[in-house]
C-alpha cells in the first residue's frame, strides 16, 4: 500500500522488538482527533465484574451523559455507578469540593448498604483542576472502615484511552492486595477482565494441569482479592495493563510473557507459557488442551471460506488490535491492511508483533481525518472501527465491525475461538445476505 | 456536587452540536479533551445517520497540558476549515476545556480565516444540552440575519413564515416538520426557511424575509424567535400543534396572521383521534390516571391531550425544563397537582410512586421507572433511545401526529374486556392481575412457565417495596401501620385491579386516619370507597 503525501510520521521507532525482521515498515505514531472513548466507559463492564464494587465518577455532565450514551438502553434501573456532577459553586473553593464530595459518597452509601467497596474515578475536569481523589479516598476509607473500602483511580480522557481505564482500577486493585509471605506457595494470578464462562473454562484448564493456585483480577467481590508476593507469577488475559503490570512487579509478582489467549494458537501458547513456569510436563500439557485444540479448529474451519483472503483495517480503540490481528491473519487467513492501537505497548506485544506480516502498516495513536484517507486508499474488505465512524463507513459501502463489541462479547479461549471468527464473519456474511441497496 | 445516575440532558456543548449536526455547511470545532468523541454515536447510532457529525475535536491529552493547547486549537481550526470548507464555523469549549481557558473564540478570530467564525460562551457548569443548542441557534440566527433589512414583499405574493426549532436528535422532528409543512401548505402558507435542521448559513440570512415564524420547539428557537420578533418585527405563532385541539388552534392562529380562511383546512377527515376517543370502546380510559413527565412542550401538550381528548385524569405533570417551570407550575395548577420540575430521576420517580399512575408517559428514563414499577407506559419526549427514531413516519405534530398518540398512548393498557374479566374473576391461574395486559409480548412470556411466572411476581412486589421505601410514613411504617389492616381487609383488597390498588390503599388509610380508625377491616375499605366516591 502506498503512502498519501500528506501523512506525518513524527518519528520512526527502531526498538529492536519493534521490527523484528528486516523488511518490517516503521510504525506510523500519530497525533490529532483521536475518535476513541475514555477510560471512564469501562466502568460499564467492570461494575458488572466486581459485584460489590461501586464506582463513583467525580466529574461534569459531560461523563454523565456519555457513562448513559455509552451504556445504552440499561434495562437494570440501578447500575452501580453513578456521577458526582461538579458545579459551578464547586468551581469557586477547593475545600467546599471536598465536602460536597463526603456528602455525596455518604448519600450514596446510605442508599447502597450493599456496597462494600467504593471507587471514587477520576475524570478530566477533576484532574485538570487536580482534586486529589487518592486523598479523598484515603479520607474517605477512615471514615466507613472496615465496612467499606474507599479506593481511587482515574479514568479521564486525557490520562486513559477506553480499556485503559481497566488498567488503572487494576493498578489500584493490586495496591490493595494482602502480601504473600516470601515462602508462600507458588500462585498464578491471571489478570485482566474475562467473561465469566472464560474464567471458568481457565479455572478448568489450569486444575486439569494441576496449578491450582490460581487468581483472576479483577475478583468477582472485592473481599477476595489474592495475595501477591514474590513467588507470584502472572498472566495478562488482555493487552492493555500496562500500569497494572508495573504494580504487579512492584508488589514482587513475575510476568510471564505470552501470547494473548486469542484463539486455537494465542490460547495454546498462554495457557503453555503458564504451564512452562509452573513446571508442568509438555504430555499432561499436550493432554489437557488437545480437545479445546481440536474443538476450537473445527469451530474456526466453518468461517474459513468467510474470511479467507478478505482484506482487514483496523482503527485504534482498545489495544486488542494487534493480537486480534494475529489471530484473523494466522488462523482465518485474512490479509491485513493497517492495524492502529491506541497504544502499542512493546514489551507485552512482542510476541504477538513477531507473528504479524512484515508489510502491515502499524500505526500507534490517531489522527482519524488522515487515518481515514488512509483507510479509503486500502480499500479493505473489513474495517474495524468505533460507533462513530462504523455508519458512515458502512453508508460508503464499506463492510464495518464495530470493535466496542469485541470488549463485550466473550473472545478468549478455545471454546470461543468460532465465536471470535464468527464476530468478523458476521458483517460479511449479512452484507452478502442483502438484497437491499443503500 | 449533584449526585446522577442518569441525566435527562447532556452538557451544553451536545446542544451546539446537535444545531450544528442538524445544519449544513456549517463545521464546530469543540475544544475538548481525548472521549468526548463519544458524542458522535448520538448521531451516527441513536439516530443513525450515514455521515459523520461536522465536528473537529482538538481531543488533548495530559501531555498536552503542559505544552501549548491554544496552538493544538489553532491548528484543529485551520484544518477543518481547510479540509471541510465550511460556510462557516463555530468554535467553543467543551466542559475541561472551559476550565483551561483558551479562548477558543478569540483565538479563531486572530487566524484570519476566510470564513465567518461564530464564537460560542456555553457555560458547562451551570447549563444543560437545550440551553446550549437554543444559544447556538440564537448566535447563528444574529450572526447571518442580522444588520440584514426586510426585503419588500412582493404585491398578492402570498403570506410566508419560517419553521424554527427541529434539529438532529430531537423527538420526531424528522416527521414533524413534515406534517406541519403539510398543514401551512394546505393553509395557502408560504414556507420561506425550516431552520435548524437541514438549513445552511445563507438560508438564515433569508430569515427576515418571512411574515411570521413558528416556533415549534420553545426549548431550541423560543430566542432566537424573540430576536427576530424585535429585529423584524415578525411575530410568532405559539401554539404547538401536539394533539388535535391544538392542531385547530394552531391553524386558526396560523391563518390570522396570514389573513386566510381556515375553514378548509379545519374541515379534515386527517383527524382519527376524536372519533376513536368518542368511540364507546375507549370508554374504559375515562378517568385513568396518567403521570407525565418530559421537556415542557411535550409534557403540556400530552396533559392537555390526556385530560381534554382522551379523558384520562393527570395525576403528575412535570419537567426537567427548568426555563419552562412557570408554564409547567400554572399547567399543574390548572390539573390540580403538584409540579415537579426536578432534573434528579429519583425524585421523578418518588413523584411516580406517589401518585400512583395507571399510565406513565415520559421519556426513556421513565421507561425504565416505570419498567421497574410494572407501571404501562409509552415515550413522549426526549431524552430517547434508538428504538423512538422510527423507521415508519411517526409525527407527534398534527392530525396524523394525534393518530399517532392515540395509538402509542393507549397500546400498554390493559384491553377493556380484559380489565373487567380481571375484576370478576380473580383466581385464573393464566390471566391474574399480577401478569399484565395479555396482548403484551414481553408479558406474556411471564404466563410461559411459571420461574417467569414468578419472576413477574417477583418484580410486582419490587413495586409495592418501592412503594414502601418511597412512603414510609403511609405504608408499612416502623409503628406498624401495616398491621393496622385486618387479614381479611388485607384480603378484600387484593381483589382490587392492581393498578388501582396502591391508591385504594393509600385511600383507605388516610380515610381510617383522618376518622380516628386504629384498625382497617372490610368495612374500613368500603366506607373509604363510599367516602372518596363523593
Amino acid at each position: 500500500m502506498s503512502r498519501p503525501a500528506s501523512q506525518t510520521i513524527l518519528s520512526n521507532t527502531a526498538a529492536p522488538c519493534d521490527a523484528p525482521a528486516g523488511g518490517r515498515q516503521p510504525i506510523l505514531h500519530q497525533r490529532g482527533q483521536h475518535e476513541v472513548f475514555c477510560g471512564l466507559t469501562s466502568i460499564i463492564w467492570l461494575h458488572r465484574k466486581m459485584q460489590d464494587a461501586f464506582f463513583l465518577i467525580v466529574g461534569s455532565r459531560t461523563c454523565a451523559h456519555l457513562m448513559q450514551s455509552a451504556a445504552g438502553v440499561m434495562i437494570f434501573a440501578e447500575p452501580r455507578f453513578a456521577t458526582a456532577i461538579i458545579e459551578e459553586r464547586d468551581l469557586s473553593g477547593m475545600a467546599d469540593l471536598h465536602d460536597e464530595l463526603d456528602a455525596v459518597v455518604a448519600r450514596l452509601l446510605k442508599r447502597r448498604p450493599d456496597i462494600r467497596m467504593l471507587v471514587l474515578v477520576g475524570s478530566c475536569p477533576s484532574e485538570v483542576i487536580k482534586l486529589d481523589l487518592s486523598r479523598a479516598a484515603e479520607r474517605l476509607n477512615r471514615e466507613h472502615a472496615p465496612d467499606r473500602r474507599v479506593i481511587a483511580y482515574s479514568g479521564s480522557g486525557i490520562e486513559t484511552t477506553f480499556t485503559q481505564g481497566e488498567d488503572s482500577f487494576l493498578a489500584t486493585l493490586v495496591e490493595e492486595c494482602p502480601a504473600a509471605e516470601a515462602d508462600a506457595a507458588p500462585s498464578l494470578v491471571v489478570a485482566g477482565s474475562l467473561a465469566d464462562v472464560v474464567e471458568d473454562q481457565f479455572s478448568r484448564i489450569f486444575q486439569a494441569l494441576g496449578i491450582d493456585n490460581v487468581a483472576f483480577l479483577p475478583t468477582r467481590r472485592s473481599d477476595r482479592l489474592p495475595a501477591i508476593g514474590p513467588n507470584t507469577r502472572f498472566l495478562l488475559a488482555q493487552p492493555f495493563l500496562n500500569e497494572a503490570s508495573k504494580m504487579l512487579e512492584r508488589r514482587g509478582a513475575t510476568h510471564i510473557p505470552a501470547l494473548f489467549p486469542l484463539g486455537e494458537e494465542g490460547t495454546t501458547a498462554w495457557l503453555k507459557a503458564a504451564s512452562d513456569a509452573f513446571g508442568v510436563d509438555p504430555a499432561r500439557f499436550a493432554a489437557v488442551t488437545a480437545p479445546g485444540r481440536e474443538r476450537a479448529r473445527k469451530a474456526l474451519e466453518s468461517y474459513a471460506e468467510t474470511l479467507s483472503g478478505k482484506r482487514i483495517f483496523f482503527f485504534p480503540d482498545s489495544q486488542l488490535e494487534p493480537a486480534l490481528a494475529r489471530f484473523l491473519s494466522r488462523e482465518a487467513g485474512m490479509g491485513l491492511t493497517e492495524v492502529g492501537s491506541p497504544y502499542l505497548h512493546r514489551r507485552h506485544l512482542a510476541a504477538e508483533l513477531d507473528l504479524l506480516p512484515e508489510d502491515v502498516v502499524l500505526s500507534e495513536g490517531q489522527d482519524v481525518e488522515r487515518q481515514i484517507d488512509r483507510c479509503h486508499e486500502a480499500d479493505p474488505d473489513l474495517i474495524v472501527c468505533g460507533l462513530g465512524l462504523a455508519n458512515p463507513f458502512e453508508a460508503k459501502g464499506y463492510a464495518t465491525k464495530w470493535s466496542i463489541e469485541l470488549v463485550f462479547t466473550p473472545i478468549q479461549g478455545y471454546e470461543q475461538a468460532g465465536d471470535l471468527a464468527e464476530l468478523f464473519a458476521r458483517p460479511l456474511r449479512r452484507r452478502a445476505a442483502l438484497k437491499v441497496e443503500v | 456536587m449533584q449526585l446522577t445516575v442518569w441525566t435527562y440532558e447532556g452538557p451544553p456543548h451536545v446542544g451546539a452540536l446537535r444545531i450544528a449536526a442538524s445544519m449544513k455547511g456549517v463545521h464546530y470545532v469543540l475544544h475538548a479533551p481525548q472521549g468526548d468523541t463519544y458524542a458522535d454515536l448520538l448521531f451516527t447510532m441513536i439516530e443513525r445517520r450515514r455521515t459523520r457529525p461536522p465536528v473537529t475535536y482538538t481531543t488533548f491529552q495530559a501531555r498536552d497540558l503542559g505544552k501549548d493547547t491554544a496552538e493544538l486549537f489553532k491548528e484543529a481550526c485551520r484544518e477543518a476549515v481547510e479540509r471541510f470548507k465550511p460556510q462557516a464555523i463555530l468554535v467553543g469549549a467543551s466542559c475541561t476545556a472551559e476550565l483551561i481557558q483558551d479562548d477558543p473564540g478569540g483565538l479563531a478570530k486572530a487566524l484570519g480565516l476566510d470564513v465567518p467564525v461564530v464564537p460560542l460562551e456555553l457555560p458547562s457548569y451551570q447549563r444543560k444540552e437545550n440551553w446550549g443548542a437554543a444559544e447556538t441557534f440564537y448566535r447563528l440566527v444574529r450572526g447571518f440575519a442580522g444588520g440584514r433589512e426586510k426585503p419588500e414583499k412582493e404585491e398578492g405574493a402570498p403570506a410566508s413564515c419560517n419553521i424554527l426549532g427541529p434539529t438532529a436528535l430531537g423527538f420526531r422532528n424528522r416527521d414533524d416538520i413534515v406534517e406541519v409543512k403539510k398543514l401551512l401548505t394546505s393553509l395557502g402558507v408560504d414556507i420561506n426557511v425550516v431552520a435548524p435542521l437541514d438549513a445552511s448559513p445563507l438560508d438564515l440570512t433569508r430569515l427576515p424575509a418571512a411574515d411570521f415564524n413558528v416556533v415549534l420547539y420553545p426549548e431550541i428557537a423560543e430566542t432566537a424567535a424573540t430576536w427576530l420578533k424585535r429585529e423584524f418585527g415578525q411575530p410568532i405563532v405559539r401554539t404547538v400543534p401536539i394533539g388535535v385541539t391544538a392542531t385547530r388552534e394552531f391553524i386558526r392562529e396560523v391563518a390570522e396572521l396570514a389573513g386566510i380562511d381556515p375553514t378548509e383546512a379545519l374541515d379534515t377527515d386527517a383527524d382519527r383521534l376524536s372519533w376513536y376517543a368518542r368511540s364507546v370502546d375507549s370508554n374504559y380510559l375515562t378517568g385513568k390516571r396518567v403521570f407525565i413527565y418530559g421537556d415542557a412542550t411535550h409534557a403540556l401538550a400530552a396533559a392537555r391531550i390526556a385530560e381534554e381528548e382522551l379523558g384520562f385524569k393527570v395525576c403528575g405533570l412535570g419537567t426537567y425544563s427548568f426555563n419552562f417551570a412557570r408554564d409547567i407550575t400554572a399547567a399543574a395548577r390548572h390539573y390540580g397537582v403538584e409540579p415537579v420540575i426536578s432534573d434528579d430521576h429519583l425524585d421523578v420517580e418518588e413523584a411516580i410512586v406517589e401518585a400512583h399512575p395507571e399510565l406513565v408517559l415520559g421519556t426513556q428514563m421513565e421507561r425504565n421507572t416505570a419498567k421497574r414499577l410494572r407501571i404501562p407506559c409509552a415515550v413522549i419526549s426526549a431524552p430517547v433511545h434508538v428504538q423512538d427514531f422510527p423507521a415508519r413516519y411517526a409525527p407527534q405534530m398534527g392530525f396524523e401526529g394525534a393518530n399517532v398518540i392515540f395509538d402509542s398512548w393507549v397500546h400498554p393498557l390493559m384491553m377493556g374486556l380484559e380489565e373487567h374479566l380481571l375484576g370478576m374473576f380473580r383466581e385464573d391461574f393464566e390471566f391474574h392481575d399480577d401478569t399484565g395486559a395479555s396482548h403484551l409480548a414481553a408479558v406474556n412470556a411471564a404466563h410461559g412457565s411459571g420461574g417467569q411466572g414468578v419472576a413477574a411476581r417477583a418484580e410486582q412486589s419490587a413495586f409495592e417495596a418501592a412503594a414502601a421505601e418511597q412512603t414510609p410514613d403511609t405504608i408499612d411504617s416502623p409503628d406498624g401501620t401495616a398491621a393496622r389492616w385486618t387479614t381479611e381487609a388485607e384480603k378484600e383488597l387484593k381483589k382490587i385491579p392492581f393498578f388501582v390498588r396502591g391508591k385504594a390503599r393509600r385511600n383507605t388509610e388516610r380515610f381510617a386516619d383522618e376518622t380516628g380508625v386504629n384498625v382497617i377491616t372490610i368495612e374500613t375499605l368500603y366506607d373509604a370507597k363510599a367516602h372518596f366516591a363523593r
